[in-house]
């Protein structure tokens, strides 16, 4: 018996102007006891079919056309209260964050009694000692004791166990999860995926999981079905559209995934979903203002940025008593040097303090040991602001959320022109003017951007806004902070091109941060492994990840995805193309 | 060139009326009430020296023979003065537009007065930080444990001390503008730095400090148009507020001088013939006041409710 029949299924959210369409044509199937990928990029629609399976759509979407049946009766646009015997009892939902999903104010046994007892009919007795089997099942040690707990003292990773217990309430046929590890580590995100295969396979459970990563489809998902704009492109057994993609959309979403297993020049065939990679001018950067670099402090042992014995500590308890305050050390003892022309990459777990020392190096924080050492001078002995001015000019910073670090109210124009008036590197307005179109052009966005508010971007092409600001002066060091990790794969994957090709250009040195090993191998000549604000190893990109010397790296290495089986389809074009270009 | 700048303007227009605050403007009739009536009001006002049938402020124009004529709908009304006169032969009607100028005037300026010192205190408040930060809101909470008008009646009280009777006399309108101000800077002044202390961390802030930019040039360039919007819903409802304690002020006497009335004022003027039977003197301002201040008081409700998408 199919426990999950979606048949020709049509969402649609009425507007004002026009009806918009999230999903159309969905035919899905799900046997008990199997686990169903939706995997696609944002907006394609993927937690709008999972919304519309436990009837969470946001007013006004509404179930337009087709059916949902459950266990073979229908339950698309049931009215509330029948709906609502259902949620929760037959169907189970994980979200996404397991900070928001539990409330704070009320004990985990509080809230996982009061779903049992709506759900089974149960007394507080029996209802408590369901919830702390449940919690045993989950794999929480000492669940007597931890039942008593709020969700605050629980980790991020044990908190969205408690999540998943409390999904299990109500013993479901079926669990819709969207992103159930999107908000974890990598480290996490292994135990909780094994923790979800197996409980769907012990009790049967039906479950439908939501993700853009390929590497959870690929770890735990039966069968898959990959989404592009509202309709499914592509479904099938896991392994077959993972190891021979039929559809072009399918193949460029895999050839985009980062690999940790070789080390490619560029990503490949990314062109299918914001369109072609856009066109670069090429114009010759030697003779253009970008190319011509001040020299500034040139280095004479090829060393570039020093870093020695940095210490950086927070206040997180204030007091007017230097002995009461506590504090919180956030970066302890970190030295390490970044060569001349260089990537150098610095990898850890959230809270392993690599923004940290970023922020640092960028002189956002005043370390409160140590020092810092960028082209021969020392940053850190420099007190007076104007004296810095010229450093700063030769380091620029590209931040995380493409969405925060643009100032909305301002012009395109505006934004990347702000270095260079403030640095003075250019006589005229309009020679700003021309600069700062020559920039837009360079990074793909063409020269008409500059009218443009950032509000009319999409987050790739607001990370392309941010890089030109980074470029607008000229600078010979650059600092990444986790530049693609709000970005959809295929974007990352040109922006990772991008950057790599200025760097190619300009003679760049780069700082590169990142949670993503894989994305670290395709980027970095040198690594960093961070964690708990101590620097664990430095070593060449390529003896890293083929001989990690220290237990922790080996321990993060073990925890990437596995994606042996991935086509490799999307990368002999790109083979192809790297024999065209080396002709 | 004139055609593309028509045509941008056909296009902002286009873009105006398919707003989604324009159409929420025309779903309630109520605010659309609001908006021409605080509009016929505003105009009035503005233009009263040209728009009013007498020149209430020409001494040598009134005739105390016209003093306490009724509404032109009862018996002993005159058609030159459609809403009576008053005790020294004045038109009601005229009366009014004038007084709603200097009230509005007041409203608009101590509004303004008020957003500055405000916006400025709460910008270098959340930024700052530290000692500064906790000395502005401190000084902003005690403020705030004193009614406004008290504060107002205060600072016009130190005024009238400091100055003799012709000077404040002459700087009446001023002094008033600086009372009511000041006693309304603190909102501004709170919400503003919330906002800020949101808006510094954020990475567009970060990345202009990276770039160097002095801290005053990340305030005034970065933070302040980022924190503008919930201002104006404020303003709104200042405004309307303002009016209100223009007009108890004067009420009271303490604020405009009789030679330049606003509505308080002639509510005063009004209140001593009110047991007499001439009602009108009172009601009229009363109700010009009321109106104006309800009518702007539903316009920045509406505005509030508009501009913010959660309410939607």
């Amino acid at each position: 018996m199919t426990l999950l029949k979606i048949d020709d299924l049509k969402v649609e959210f009425p507007g004002r102007l026009d009806t918009f369409v999230a999903v159309e044509n969905i035919h899905l199937e799900l046997e008990p006891g199997e686990i169903y990928g939706l995997v696609g990029e944002s907006g394609a629609g993927k937690s709008t079919i999972g919304n519309a399976v436990i009837d969470l759509l946001e007013p006004p979407g509404r179930v337009a056309e087709g059916h949902i049946a459950l266990d073979g009766s229908a339950i698309e646009n049931l009215p509330y209260e029948k709906m609502r015997a259902i949620r929760g009892r037959r169907i189970g939902m994980i979200f996404q964050d397991p900070l928001t999903s539990l409330n704070p104010l009320y004990t985990v046994e509080d809230q996982l009694v009061e779903t049992i007892q709506t759900h089974l009919d149960l007394n507080e007795v029996e209802a408590t000692a369901r919830a702390i089997e449940l919690l045993d099942q989950v794999g929480i040690p000492e669940p007597e004791v931890r039942v008593k707990h709020y969700p605050h003292q629980f980790s991020g990773g044990m908190r969205q166990r408690v999540v998943i217990a409390l999904a299990l309430c109500g013993e479901p046929e079926l669990i819709v999860a969207d992103e159930p590890t999107t908000a974890l580590d990598v480290s996490i995100q292994a135990q909780i995926l094994d923790l979800i295969r197996s409980l769907c396979k012990q009790r049967q459970v039906g479950m439908v999981i939501i993700t853009h990563d390929m590497g959870v489809i690929a770890d735990i998902t039966d069968n898959v079905a990959v989404m592009y704009r509202g309709k499914i492109v592509e479904k099938g057994p896991t392994t077959k559209i993972l190891s021979a993609p039929e559809h072009p959309y399918t193949k460029s979403l895999i050839s985009a995934v980062p690999r940790a297993d070789l080390r490619l020049d560029r990503f490949p065939m990314v062109n299918y979903i914001e369109g072609p990679e856009p066109e670069r001018s090429d114009f010759d950067v030697s003779t253009h203002w970008l190319g011509q670099a001040q020299n500034f402090g040139k280095s004479t042992d090829g060393t570039l940025v020093r870093v020695e014995s940095l210490t950086m500590k927070f206040v997180t308890e204030r007091s007017i008593f230097p002995s009461r305050r506590k504090l919180f050390t956030a970066v302890d003892n970190v030295s390490f040097e970044i060569r001349d022309g260089e990537t150098f990459g610095l990898v850890g777990e959230s809270g392993s303090g690599k923004s940290t020392v970023a922020r640092s190096i960028a002189g956002l924080y005043r370390p409160v040991a140590g020092s810092i050492h960028f082209a021969g001078g020392e940053l850190t002995a420099i007190k007076d602001e104007k004296e810095l001015r010229p450093y700063r000019q030769q380091m620029q910073m590209i931040f995380q959320d493409p969405f925060s670090s643009l100032n909305s109210r301002m012009r395109v124009l505006d934004i990347v022109a702000e270095p260079i008036r403030f640095h003075k590197l250019a006589s005229s307005r309009a020679e700003v003017v021309e600069i700062v179109e020559d920039l837009l052009e360079h990074v793909g966005l063409g020269r008409a951007a500059a009218k443009r508010f950032p509000h009319e971007f999409s987050g790739g092409q607001r990370q392309r806004i941010s890089i030109a600001r980074a470029l607008a002066t000229r600078p010979r060091f650059l600092i990444c902070d986790e530049p693609t990790s709000a970005l959809d794969v295929s974007i990352q994957a040109q922006i990772l091109n991008l950057l790599k090709d200025l760097q190619d250009e300009l003679g760049l040195t780069m700082l590169f941060i990142s949670h993503d090993l894989p994305v670290i191998r395709q980027m970095c000549d040198r690594v960093a492994v961070m964690r708990n604000g101590k620097i664990c190893e430095i070593a060449e990109t390529e003896q890293l990840f083929e001989a990690p010397g220290h237990d922790y790296t080996r321990h993060l290495l073990e925890l990437m995805p596995k994606l042996e089986n991935l086509s490799r389809e999307g990368l002999q074009v790109a083979d192809d193309e790297a024999a065209r270009h080396s002709q | 060139m004139s055609i593309t700048t028509t045509a941008r303007a056909l296009d902002l227009l286009q873009r105006a009326v398919n707003s989604d605050i324009y159409h929420s403007f025309r779903s309630s009739k109520m605010v659309m009430v609001a908006a021409v009536v605080s509009a016929v009001m505003i105009i009035g006002a503005t233009f009263s020296p040209i728009l009013a049938p007498h020149n209430t402020l020409d001494l040598a124009s009134i005739s105390l023979i016209d003093s306490l004529t009724p509404p032109v709908w009862m018996e002993d009304g005159d058609s030159r003065f459609l809403l009576g006169t008053d005790d020294q032969g004045r038109d009601m009607l005229s009366a009014i537009m004038h007084g709603a100028r200097v009230s509005l005037f007041v409203g608009f300026a101590s509004v303004l007065f008020a957003m500055v010192l405000g916006v400025s205190l709460g910008l270098i408040s959340g930024y700052a930080g530290g000692f500064l930060d906790s000395f502005i809101m401190r000084a902003a909470e005690i403020q705030l444990s004193f009614p406004a008008i008290l504060i107002a009646l205060l600072i016009d009280g130190i005024f009238r001390g400091a100055l003799d009777a012709k000077t404040h006399d002459e700087l009446a309108v001023y002094v008033m503008i600086l009372a009511i101000g000041l006693s309304f800077w603190v909102q501004y002044a709170r919400t503003v730095r919330s906002s800020t202390l949101v808006e510094k961390g954020k990475e567009y802030v970060e990345a202009a400090r990276v770039t160097g930019l002095p801290p005053f040039l990340i305030v005034f360039r970065h933070i302040l148009p980022n924190v503008t919007g919930p201002l104006l819903v404020i303003a709104t409802i200042n405004l309307a507020l303002a009016i209100i304690t223009e007009a108890t002020l004067s009420f009271l006497g303490v604020g405009v001088p009789p030679t330049e009335p606003s509505l308080g004022t002639l509510i005063r003027i009004g209140n001593d013939f009110l047991f007499s039977g001439e009602w009108w003197i009172t009601i009229f301002p009363g109700v010009a006041l009321a109106v104006l201040v309800l009518a702007v008081n539903l316009l920045g409700d509406w505005l509030r409710d508009a501009l913010n998408p959660k309410l939607r």
